[in-house]
């Protein structure tokens, strides 16, 4: 019950089918990688669980901690509990940083309770000393102008402040040098709990040398094909994609 | 004070009527017996009537100008407008003494309870006259005057006469002719040199009857080195008629003096709201003019700034907010006619559902002056696909000595920043408004705390009901 558990996911584009029975499950409290080449499905799947009205699901279900959230709202499924850092996270003009994670905060109270805005902002400045990231950076406008590294920053905040219980992250990596890399991996890691699971989408290696994750799989054409320890993603830097290609040949066969 | 206690006067809010006897009734179409029957329950001296006539000779003269403007104007009906309503041409100095429907009224929507929070004065107009004007002793003992503007005809002739429709002439357009025929209400405000009023002074406006036109005639005179600080509001019920707003505005800033004159506008969906404002800047002195408009049919306003005096300055920031189905026609005036002037021009829109939003603009600097500079930026906002922005900037700048700046911005609210937005919790309404909000930002940073908040809330409010 809980986990985030897909199952037999069916999803496709126009005539084009993008996920193919794709089955998963994250239990709480771990870490999982979903590896793969570009164009097998990894960011469908993200946007997917998210909600994007794109995509026409044609079957499956998928459940988070037991409760069905396919063909909800992107809103609903945000309070259910589920946040998804995006690829490319999209320029809010004009928004502070902290006006947005406040007004996501206030999406989820009661329409009787209100904030309470001295305890919120001492806890921003928490969690931003936590993922070292600079005060002045809550008044700038939401992703305006950042730098690929500030993007990804700002997504690992409001994850650190909404607290989902399932994050998944979608090429969180992409475009970060080294040390924007480490601040990022920093925050994952921060999250880490036994109360909340997370799904890495990444296509290369080198994120999990600084998330070390519990299971790692491995995607190819719209499903999963291996799965295996964090030694699964060392083998698959080694021998690249072409090898998983090349075993899958051998088992169709 | 905080953002809490500010007073909550949203687009609903407005929407209610309480009946209402009116002790004074000019009937139904415009004639020269109406012009004699308001001059008349006003007591007016035999040229402010001569001042009527020839207003309504121009105006009747006078085409609608459909040939730039939308022909939604054609759809007035001038004959089915009732021109005067009131209860008396005395206002109360008491809220007590207000009569109790329109004191009802007054409270529902707020003002006595801004007024004890933040106000140096207020006049509350309820349909024709004041039902309500004070101001604070402190400022009576130094000289300023604030009154509605038939008091200030009676009271203040000598500095009335002297300014009143000397920046907007009644022949300036033929909204400025009907209303230069048939005005009643608005302020008169004098501030005497070097006085400076700390405080804001308010006025406001409210329509409560159906069919009714609303004329009010607003003039202030900011003497030299004195400042001021004026803020208008309007509401209406929605009724299924059509209601006809329009207003005169001139300010007189003499040498030194800064004037500020905000409006935040809240009109219903069936208010036609054209509306005349002109300021005067002689030298040294400061107008600036923000202008929010939600609301109404169709607004058509343009306030503008004739820089008199050497290093006048002009300002318009204005919003406007068209939602589904209404037309804000909306833009600035500069007009430079003395050397080392300077004007700048903010103007930002958003149209909504079938909104449309026009930004007008005229700026003229003469061959002969130097040192004048202009700075013009528009930026459009369109909500959605069948949302319409059109943009007529008429900038002329004639001479060397002079540089004008220009910048104008169409964008859109994507359907992935929706989404983006949407993840992290929010709804579609709350994600347009923040979008919108966003856009407005820089702006209302400009605008004094009770109004930015206020209209805040009002964006929220249209956005609410523009995402079915």
């Amino acid at each position: 019950m809980d986990s985030l558990h897909i199952e037999k996911l069916n999803v496709s584009i126009g005539e084009k089918s993008i996920l193919n029975d794709f089955t998963l499950t994250v239990p709480k409290g771990e870490v999982h990688a979903l590896m793969g080449p570009n164009g097998t499905g990894k960011s469908t799947l993200a946007k997917v669980l998210a909600g994007h009205q794109d995509y026409h699901t044609d079957s499956g279900s998928v459940l988070l901690d037991g409760k069905e959230i396919l063909g909800k709202e992107p809103d609903e499924i945000s309070h259910a509990g589920l946040f998804l850092a995006f690829q490319y996270p999209l320029e809010i003009p004009g928004v502070s940083i902290a006006n947005f994670i406040r007004a996501a905060i206030e999406s989820r109270l009661g329409a009787e309770e209100s904030l309470d805005a001295p305890a919120y902002y001492r806890r921003l400045y928490e969690k931003m000393d936590l993922l070292q990231i600079d005060r002045k950076f809550t008044s700038r406008s939401l992703n305006e102008g950042f730098s690929g590294g500030e993007k990804k920053r700002a997504e690992i905040l409001q994850m650190a402040m909404l607290e989902p219980t399932y994050c998944i992250l979608d090429e969180t990596d992409s475009g970060l040098d080294i040390d924007a890399l480490k601040v990022v991996s920093n925050g994952v890691n921060f999250m880490r709990s036994n109360e909340r699971g997370s799904l890495i989408i990444t296509h290369y290696q080198r994120l999990l040398d600084y998330i070390v994750p519990d299971v790692v799989h491995v995607m190819w054409d719209g499903r999963i094909v291996k799965s295996g320890g964090k030694g699964l993603a060392l083998e698959l830097e080694e021998k690249g994609y072409d090898w998983v290609k090349d075993e899958l040949a051998v088992a169709c066969s | 004070m905080s953002a809490t206690e500010t007073i909550d006067l949203d687009f609903e809010k407005g929407n209610f009527h309480y009946d209402t006897e009116y002790d004074y009734d000019a009937g139904t179409g415009l004639s020269e017996a109406t012009i004699d029957y308001i001059s008349g329950v006003k007591e007016e001296d035999s040229w402010v009537r001569d001042f009527r006539m020839k207003g309504l000779r121009t105006f009747t003269d006078k085409p609608m100008p459909t040939h730039w403007a939308t022909r939604d104007l054609d759809n007035i009906d001038f004959n089915k407008i009732r021109y005067y309503l009131s209860k008396g041409q005395t206002p109360s100095r008491t809220w007590e003494e207000v009569p109790e429907d329109v004191k009802n009224t007054f409270e529902r929507l707020g003002i006595p309870e801004q007024e004890r929070k933040f106000l140096a004065g207020v006049e509350a107009q309820f349909d024709s006259e004041a039902a309500y004007s004070r101001m604070k002793d402190d400022l009576a003992k130094e000289g300023v005057i604030f009154v509605g503007s038939t008091e200030g005809l009676r009271e203040h002739p000598e500095i009335f006469r002297r300014w009143f429709g000397k920046v907007i002439p009644t022949s300036d357009n033929k909204f400025s002719a009907l209303n230069s025929a048939v005005f009643s209400g608005g302020s008169f405000i004098y501030v005497p040199p070097g006085v400076k009023v700390k405080q804001p002074l308010q006025a406001y406006f409210r329509i409560n009857a159906e069919n009714f036109g609303q004329f009010e005639r607003t003039l202030i005179i900011a003497d030299e080195g004195s400042e001021v600080t004026y803020m208008e509001g309007c509401t209406a019920p929605k009724f299924e008629t059509s209601t006809l707003h329009s207003a005169v505005v001139e300010l007189v800033a003499l040498k030194g003096a800064k004037i500020q004159y905000i409006t935040v506008q809240n009109w219903s969906n069936n208010v036609f709201n054209l509306v005349t404002k002109r300021a005067r800047a002689e030298e040294e002195a400061e107008v600036k003019w923000i202008d929010c408009n939600i609301g109404s049919r169709l607004t058509m306003k343009y306030p503008g700034v004739i820089l008199k005096g050497r290093k006048a300055r002009g300002e318009v920031l204005s919003i406007a907010l068209a939602g589904d189905g209404q037309h804000q026609d909306t833009g600035a005036k500069m007009i430079h006619a003395a050397d080392e002037t300077s004007s700048n021009i903010i103007a930002k829109s958003i149209s909504v559902g079938t909104g449309r939003s026009s930004y007008r603009g005229i700026v003229n600097v003469p061959r002969n002056l130097k040192g004048c500079k202009n700075n013009t930026e528009c930026d459009a906002l369109l909500i959605n696909s069948n949302s319409r922005t059109d943009t007529y900037p008429a900038i002329t700048v004639r001479g060397d000595g002079n540089s004008v700046q220009h910048e104008a911005s169409v964008s859109k609210v994507s359907a992935e920043q929706i989404f983006y937005m949407r993840q992290r919790g929010l709804s579609e309404a709350q994600a347009m408004s923040l979008s919108v909000n966003g856009f407005v930002n820089d702006l209302v940073r400009e605008f004094p705390m009770e109004y930015s908040v206020e209209l805040k809330r009002l964006i929220e409010m249209e956005m609410e009901g523009s995402v079915g």
